[in-house]
């Protein structure tokens, strides 16, 4: 099935991530990941939501997102015209004969070193999922003790901005 | 047994009028201006308490403000039971000219919320306190969720400092009720109260209407406040398309305009929009058949002769078959719900779909739509008239004459009908009948969920709007007393019948008492099968007969070597919760106990009729199959011919 991004923004009020999920898993969606965030606006959050689905159920589970009162827009971003990232801190075993390695690979991915001490080395990398995957894979050899990964946050490319003018297309204007 | 009255007891049956004539709720229609509408269109005794209640207040307390709000949107009546947590609002209600009906059990205030909502178009108000009392709402707001049914459901909370720590009738009903609602807040100072209130309202009403639920700790209603109305409506997430699109409704009318076979497939969102006046223009202008869903009769005349009936599992054989072999729908305000639509795949295949909803969600859920339609009913069907017009003036007229030859063919050939019981109990079907026929189409009919809601839906004649109230799309067992109660007090010069079966009646009878001690005097027909029909007639026709758990004994012991007791004896109930009791046996005392029931004003009524156990609801689409599989009757499959049409 096709993979979605969905970016939604909604009101910055309490109860409002309990009915999105609430809502995807009433509906039979599984959720693959969701970041939620402040955004420019005190009042309003930004939700990611990636989401596996055929087109035909994608647009009913917006549409259904859409009548949340507290939703105010959604836009599906799609992979060529949008910026998606990901955060990574992995924790890799590093005894003195494998940190040159550990090093090496954390600089050929671009990812920081933000703690070290005898026995491992704690990484942070930002990325596409992808390239977290491909960074995940070589360090995977030499022990990965513990990590944790955002969900994915995504903007689209260009001028444009999901709230102001000359806005991006929310997609229940698709249709119709 | 012949008709036997009950001298009943008159002592306990007080009335306590509503005030005033029933003031038209400030509905609002734009956000930006909503809160400012929520004094205006009422009438004068309501305007003066609407006027009086949105002077500004200092230093009052937020239970205060809230019964000012309520006050001042236009609420006439709420239906509700006190508790702890809500207690403060008590209070100050006591002295509001807002009418109170005390229920007996807060479903009842649920159902009579929306019972009130369906006759009176105007917003249906109940209140319970926490916990058990606002979980016992839970039903009639998932009930009016799925029929589309303006409620607003006030609940008190533990106090806040309590919230999430599992105190004493603690239940996070905001969080219990988010599915079923289309909205629910929960207040957290007493200042935002107004607005909470204002905007409670406005969802409710406007757009695709819904319940929603209002929930208040018991320290924010004891919380010290300044009252101002109309205060500010903040929703930047609800927008709701009300004007249809010029272009979508252009494609329609040449659609429209091009069909040899159209069907007009109306649903309840045309009761819900008003639009019955705009419906009715629309279908003798383009000449095709209407057929009305559960939710929509009453939307077009029964005695209209383009009406082909009710669609669905259980509708007429013109109507399934019309949509089964139609070239064109014209959906409007439906949402093609498994009940219409039988085996979806094989549903009405051969035709293009207009599909007009006030929600967006609804289109190409189930069906996709040809021509999508997004808008109110009203201003969506009444601007087709005009486009359709347009068409007609181009010399674009349909030629309808072949369809209609083929519908006549059908209608003729399989009439609605019944048999009389082998066994010559009393036929259920003849009893609605007649009292659809001596009760008439100005009265208000509910039912409660089953065979008896099936046969009411298909043997009363219906001609107007907001005349059938029914639990459509959750199929609430137990709707029909308290929604009767609802609509009576809604409409009090309106006769209300309570179309019941034996089951149902038992899971809300208890609002009997609540009727007859408000004076709220609604009939009650209870259809005593003496068992659950509807799975009683599943179990005959899938289950060979195996009834498993749908024996009720309210005719009697199911073992015939037991003593034969009614339980419970429905006229002796009905006595005990201050009615008239009269049971009816025979055919021949059928109208002139309905007759004896329509003379008695003072006090509510309920007659028990004893009818047949075996009859069953017929044409029937099995569950699952397609509706070209309907039967007639039981073992009646109609002949289409084959290549017909």
């Amino acid at each position: 099935m096709p993979r979605h991004t969905l970016s939604v923004l909604v009101e910055n009020k309490s109860g409002v991530l309990a009915r999105v999920s609430a809502l995807f898993s009433r509906r039979g969606f599984n959720i693959e990941s969701l970041a939620v965030g402040p955004t420019e606006n005190p009042d309003l959050s930004r939700m990611t939501i990636v989401a596996e689905a055929e087109s035909a159920p994608l647009e009913q589970i917006t549409k259904q997102l859409n009548k949340l009162i507290e939703v105010i827009k959604i836009v599906e971003l799609d992979g060529e015209a949008s910026v998606e990232r990901e955060l990574l801190l992995v924790k890799v075993r590093a005894p003195l004969t494998d940190r040159a390695t550990v090093l090496q690979t954390a600089e050929l991915f671009r990812a920081r070193v933000v703690d070290v001490n005898t026995d491992t080395v704690t990484i942070e990398a930002t990325g596409t999922p992808e390239k977290l995957r491909a960074l995940l894979a070589v360090l995977a050899p030499l022990g990965i003790k513990e990590m944790a990964q955002s969900g994915t946050v995504a903007l689209g490319r260009g001028p444009r901005s999901m709230s102001g003018s000359g806005s991006l297309r929310p997609v229940d204007q698709r249709s119709a | 047994m012949s008709t036997t009255a009950s001298t009943g007891r008159t002592s306990t049956a007080p009335t306590s009028p509503a005030p005033g004539a029933g003031p038209a709720p400030a509905v609002p229609t734009t956000p930006t201006d909503a809160a400012a509408q929520a004094t205006l269109g009422v009438e004068t005794t309501a305007r003066t308490m609407a006027e009086s209640a949105s002077e500004p207040a200092t230093g009052i307390t937020g239970a205060q403000s809230l019964v000012r709000s309520l006050e001042a949107v236009g609420v006439d009546v709420v239906f509700g039971i006190p508790g702890g947590a809500i207690l403060p609002l008590y209070d100050p209600l006591f002295d509001s000219a807002v009418r109170h009906v005390l229920v007996r059990h807060e479903q009842g205030a649920g159902h009579a919320a929306t019972g009130y909502a369906q006759a009176t178009g105007r917003v249906g108000v109940c209140m319970a306190t926490s916990g058990p009392g606002a979980t016992n709402l839970v039903t009639p707001l998932a009930d009016a969720y799925m029929d589309s049914v303006p409620v607003v459901a006030i609940t008190g909370q533990v106090s806040s400092t309590l919230i999430g720590t599992d105190g004493f009738q603690e239940a996070d009903i905001r969080g219990i009720t988010m599915p079923i609602t289309k909205h629910s807040f929960l207040v957290t100072s007493a200042d935002e109260i107004p607005q909470r209130i204002a905007e409670a309202f406005h969802l409710a009403s406007t757009g695709r209407p819904g319940p929603v639920l209002v929930d208040v700790p018991k320290d924010v209603l004891q919380a010290t406040t300044d009252f101002s109305w109309p205060p500010r409506i903040d929703l930047p997430g609800y927008k709701p398309t009300t004007r249809p699109h010029g272009k979508q409704v252009r494609e329609a009318a040449a659609l429209i305009a091009a069909a040899r076979q159209p069907v007009l497939y109306v649903g309840g969102g045309v009761l819900k929009a008003h639009a019955t006046d705009e419906l009715a223009e629309l279908a003798e202008l383009t000449g095709a058949p209407v057929v009305t869903t559960l939710m929509a009769r009453g939307a077009f005349p029964d005695s209209h002769p383009q009406n082909l009936g009710m669609p669905g599992m259980h509708g007429t054989v013109a109507a399934v078959t019309a949509l089964q072999k139609a070239d064109l729908l014209i959906t409007l305000g439906a949402r093609f719900d498994d009940r219409v639509t039988g085996q979806l795949s094989s549903f009405a295949p051969d035709a293009a779909v207009i599909h007009a909803d006030i929600d967006p969600a609804e289109i190409g859920k189930n069906r996709r739509a040809d021509v999508p339609i997004v808008g109110d009913a009203k201003a969506t069907i009444a601007e087709l008239v005009t486009a359709v017009r347009a068409e007609h003036e181009a010399g674009r007229t349909p030629q309808l004459t072949a369809w209609w030859e083929q519908l006549e063919d059908w209608r003729t050939r399989y009439p609605l009908g019944y048999d009389r019981p082998e066994d010559g109990m009393l036929s259920p079907q003849y009893v609605i009948e007649r009292l659809g026929a001596i009760a008439g189409p100005d009265t208000i009919y509910t039912s409660g969920v089953g065979q008896h809601q099936m046969w009411a839906a298909q043997f009363i004649k219906y001609e107007k709007p907001g005349t059938w109230l029914n639990s459509g799309g959750l199929g609430t067992m137990g709707y029909s007393v308290p929604a009767a109660m609802g609509a009576k007090v809604g409409c009090p010069d309106t006769t209300v019948w309570a179309i019941d079966g034996d089951g149902c009646f038992q899971m809300t009878n208890q609002e009997l008492a609540t009727c007859a001690i408000e004076g709220i005097p609604i009939k009650v027909a209870v259809i005593n099968n003496g068992n659950l029909g509807m799975v009683r007639q599943w179990q005959t026709l899938f289950y060979e007969g195996r009834y498993s758990n749908t024996h009720l004994a309210t005719h009697g012991a199911k073992d015939p070597a037991a003593r034969q007791v009614r339980i419970p004896d429905f006229v002796t109930l009905a006595e005990a919760l201050g009615c008239v009791g009269l049971r009816c046996e025979t055919e021949d005392d059928v109208d002139a106990v309905i007759e004896k029931a329509m003379a008695i004003t003072d006090r509510p009524v309920v007659i028990d009729f004893i009818v047949g156990s075996d009859a069953q609801v017929w044409p029937m689409v099995a569950a699952g199959a397609s509706n070209d599989a309907i039967m007639a009757a039981r073992g009646l499959r109609p002949d289409f011919g084959g290549d017909q049409v």
